[in-house]
């Protein structure tokens, strides 16, 4: 039993406190604001590094212990290589030939690569994670066999908690696929090119101590520099860091279902007729399979309509690449490559700039790209009919997926969540959603294959849809209709009493928490 | 004294699907036993939010079937309360159990709209009759009909099962308006089909490789009488299929069989191989059969259909193929997945002088009409009466797009 629950303001029991330090329960969108100043790294002195320039030393083992690894400490990796990532399991394997424990393992995304690091977890190298865990580390998390409580985070709100000192990073592992002796790095070129590095920014300028880890090392200077040399203590060179190709593994892939078609198609044309696409505009969408279909569907109506975006905001695939190149936006700003195609253009297109979660998500930067999209698409497990939703649950309560942007992206000026109505007998527009993880307030659309669901607060929407011919329904009655076939609402999921995940909110409140699934 | 099992004649049976690849289906095996009621272990995703539904379920079923005491085993991936019911009753009945009329869920809302001999049949979208994924949302399409097939894309071992699942799926699933049709199998297989189909709301039935206007007969009787028995008043429509040469020379007897007949259609992959022709995209080969086939529908009053179109990755080949089978006279084309329907349905939209034109014509009709005139003219032309007809289905056509 996990005891000091409180009620947040979204209704959600969540801890007070999370691995021993004090939590803030959600206070509501845009309530938290914290004061003071950002935290900052130690002050180091140049003289303390070799003056030609050559930070490489042998190994991740010999850096680690040069770095001062101790147990308790807290190290950070990247997931710029999502699925295809070799560096944090070598990191950790190498920490536990050096003795060490109860490590904090802070990645921006833990993949089902990861899944050797269980028997770190088991034998109490690594204490816990606190990052979105995809797949296994889920599984395992879900089960209770973690000794910390994970703590998910979105992308800017990765930034925000190491900015404001919620997370204190003691070592950063940065896997870069070129760098130079110095430390200067970057994503777009080299053998394991895999597009940006904007997810270890923050790292690189607020940890202790940062190591750029690289299997393409050429003399200084590697330019770009994604990452500055300056913000690097040490160099590694290791055999290979990454598989690119596995960056388009999991949820890239362009979707072959006529369902899912049929919703990205509808998605599009609410985006036409409630004239959002107009001139000028910007949207995102993701790599989903469905989002992906949808940027299609768009791209076709902008062109019989003559308009052109402004910008589009990746994660880039080739989809939007072709977009860039045949005029039909002048920008996009990137988060993270997607595919091989967005990793080339990003290196040779100009008008594809790199950004972070700083400019894109940061809830303490001044302002951030997210909500000034006209167009915000985004997936989900669950919605529900207060248009709630869940990303890192599923409905039998298992933490399985990641939060992303996702948060961050609820910022824009119309969210929208083309979704199918059910998957595979399980319905997705439930009456509370297992997990919150966004309020219903920054939700508009739902678009399934049974219809569109708008908002009752979005009356503006609801206004611009009249006469389109676009099937609108309340969410409620596409809620009936599934449970009619399913066999009536899911069951709720068997759940234990012990917290296994905190779920946290763009500000660093918690939102919601994650409990162990009965076995 | 505690019920008993009926006698079996198997002892065990299995039905539906399990593997990896399987997704909304499930496999049930039932062992039947000797005492100890119904031992039923239930596998599946779905466990913590339907496990317990399911179960009760699967033994009120059970109950109702006669199966009192047996060992089940379901594994399932997320199948509908409609397909696992109709799994279990499938394995029931191969244990060699009378089931009687079987486990028929109710109508579900959505279920029992009726049709018109007329309607639009542009689109015709077939679905395989043992695949349960397909089913659920293909009405959302919006094909002017949907076909269950029991014939060419049901195994030969899975006819009894599929059978049962389109029985279900016909009483459970909304079309959203799109005609309910059902192909049944060839010959006696196809009479028995009609068991498990004619009662439950199917609109037209397609009869394949008609060469014989008595095998159109023989349905429509059979037809009749399942349906008089029930009582039910809606009648059930048929469409058959000519696929060979002799259906090709008796198309007109064919299409003239009985009073139930809506549509005549035509199968080119089995009317090609009958003349030892290869298929080709620019089908002269099947010419004379398709200008038959549409001359006998028209002279017999009833719909003109054309074959299916079945490469669904070349939408300009389909866009061409339905452009030519509106140039012949054809009212309607197959497909086989559901991104063809608005290809087709954009292609048989009348043309802006189509349109224009029989705007004109069915003015001048209604003119006539209220002026009680028996002939039709439009400026010195008199207009015969089949092209005033013609005039008001474009108009019609077009109306029926515009929503």
């Amino acid at each position: 039993m996990t005891d000091n629950l409180v009620k947040n303001a979204a209704g959600r029991l969540v801890p007070t406190e999370v691995n021993g330090c004090e939590a803030v329960p959600f206070q509501g969108v845009g309530k938290y604001k914290p004061k003071g100043s950002k935290t900052a790294p130690p002050i180091r002195t140049c003289a303390d590094y070799p003056a030609d320039g050559n930070k490489v030393v042998a190994d991740i083992k010999t850096a680690l212990k040069n770095a001062g690894l101790r147990d308790g400490m807290t190290i950070s990796s990247h997931h710029h290589f999502r699925n295809g990532d070799k560096v944090a399991n070598q990191v950790f394997q190498a920490a536990a030939e050096l003795g060490v424990k109860d490590i904090r393992w802070f990645p921006s995304a833990a993949f089902p690569c990861h899944a050797p690091l269980i028997d770190l977890l088991d034998s109490g190298v690594i204490h816990h994670i606190e990052g979105s865990m995809n797949g296994p580390l889920g599984d395992y998390a879900s089960h209770g066999k973690m000794r910390g409580m994970g703590v998910l985070r979105s992308h800017g709100g990765r930034w925000q908690a190491i900015q404001d000192g919620e997370v204190h990073i003691d070592i950063a592992v940065i896997a870069a696929p070129t760098a130079d002796p110095f430390g200067n790095a970057n994503g777009v070129t080299g053998p394991s090119a895999c597009g940006l590095l904007g997810f270890a920014l923050a790292d690189s300028i607020y940890a202790d101590h940062v190591i750029a880890v690289t299997d393409n090392l050429i003399p200084f200077p590697c330019i770009p520099w994604q990452i500055q040399g300056n913000n690097v203590d040490q160099v590694v060179v290791m055999d290979s860091v990454g598989d690119p190709s596995k960056i388009i593994s999991g949820t890239t892939q362009l979707t072959k279902s006529p369902d899912r078609l049929m919703i990205a198609e509808m998605t599009a044309r609410f985006i036409r007729d409630t004239g959002i696409m107009k001139d000028g505009f910007s949207f995102q969408a993701g790599a989903g399979g469905t989002a992906l279909a949808f940027a299609i569907f768009l791209k076709e109506m902008m062109i019989e309509a003559g308009i052109k975006a402004r910008f589009v905001r990746g994660g880039s695939t080739k989809y939007l690449v072709e977009m860039l190149e045949e005029g039909l936006t002048d920008y996009i700003l990137d988060g993270q490559t997607f595919d091989l195609n967005g990793v080339a253009s990003m290196r040779d297109n100009q008008h594809h700039q790199d950004t972070s979660p700083f400019t894109s998500y940061n809830f303490h930067g001044k302002g951030c790209f997210a909500s000034m999209l006209d167009a915000t698409i985004l997936g989900a497990t669950e919605v529900d009919v207060d248009f709630n939703a869940n990303v890192v649950t599923h409905s039998d309560g298992r933490l399985l997926h990641g939060i992303g942007g996702w948060q961050n992206c609820l910022a824009g000026k119309c969210v929208i969540l083309p979704i199918p109505s059910v998957r595979d007998r399980i319905p997705v527009i439930v009456d509370r959603v297992t997990t919150l993880c966004g309020p219903g307030e920054l939700i508009d659309v739902v678009v399934t294959e049974r219809g569109i669901a708008i908002n009752p607060r979005r009356t503006d929407l609801l206004e611009a849809v009249k006469g389109s011919g676009l099937p609108i329904r309340p969410i409620q009655e596409i809620k009936e209709e599934v449970e009619s076939l399913s066999g009536g609402a899911p069951a709720p999921p068997k759940l234990g009493d012990k917290v296994i995940a905190a779920i946290k909110w763009v500000d660093g409140t918690v939102i919601d928490s994650v409990r162990q699934v009965a076995s | 004294m505690a019920p008993k099992t009926k006698k079996v004649s198997q002892a065990s049976a299995e039905a539906g699907r399990r593997g990896s690849d399987v997704r909304s289906d499930c496999w049930v095996n039932i062992t039947p036993t000797d005492s100890g009621g119904i031992d039923l272990t239930f596998k599946s995703k779905v466990e913590s939010m339907y496990g317990d539904a399911t179960r009760e379920l699967v033994r009120r079923e059970l109950g109702a079937l006669g199966v009192a005491h047996a060992t089940v085993e379901i594994e399932d991936a997320g199948a509908l309360p409609f397909v696992i019911t109709a799994r279990v009753e499938a394995a029931v009945r191969r244990l060699g159990l009378d089931v009687g009329e079987g486990y028929v869920p109710d109508f579900a809302t959505g279920t029992e709209y009726p049709t018109e001999p007329q309607r639009f049949r542009r689109s015709r979208l077939y679905l395989p009759g043992n695949e349960s994924k397909f089913m659920l949302n293909a009405g959302f399409h919006g094909p002017d009909g949907l076909i269950l097939d029991l014939e060419d894309s049901v195994a030969p071992s899975q006819k009894d099962a599929a059978r049962i699942l389109v029985r279900n799926a016909l009483r459970t699933l909304d079309f959203r308006g799109s005609e309910r049709m059902v192909r049944i199998n060839q010959g006696d297989a196809g009479l028995e089909d009609l068991d498990f189909i004619a009662t439950h709301n199917v609109h037209v039935i397609l009869i394949p490789k008609v060469e014989d206007p008595e095998q159109v007969r023989r349905v429509d009787e059979k037809t009749k009488k399942l349906l008089a028995a029930k009582k039910i008043e809606q009648p059930v429509y048929l469409m058959p299929i000519v696929e060979s040469a002799l259906g090709a020379f008796k198309a007109y007897e064919i299409a003239t069989a009985c009073d139930s007949i809506v549509a005549l259609t035509i199968g080119l992959e089995d009317y090609t191989a009958d003349i030892g022709a290869a298929r080709t995209q620019e089908g002269r080969e099947s010419f004379w059969a398709r200008s038959q086939v549409l001359n006998a529908a028209r002279a017999a009053g009833v719909q003109p259909i054309d074959t299916v179109f079945s490469d669904v990755s070349d939408m300009d080949g389909l866009r061409e193929a339905v452009l030519e089978a509106k140039g012949l006279g054809f009212d309607g084309k197959g497909c086989i997945h559901p991104r063809q329907i608005a290809v087709i349905h954009e292609a048989f939209a009348p043309s802006e002088a189509e349109l224009t034109r029989a705007r004109k014509i069915v003015a001048a009709f209604e003119e006539a009409e209220a002026k009680g005139l028996a002939a039709v003219s439009l400026g010195s032309k008199m207009i015969d009466p089949p092209v005033v007809k013609r005039a008001l289905r474009v108009v019609k056509l077009a109306e029926a797009m515009s929503k």
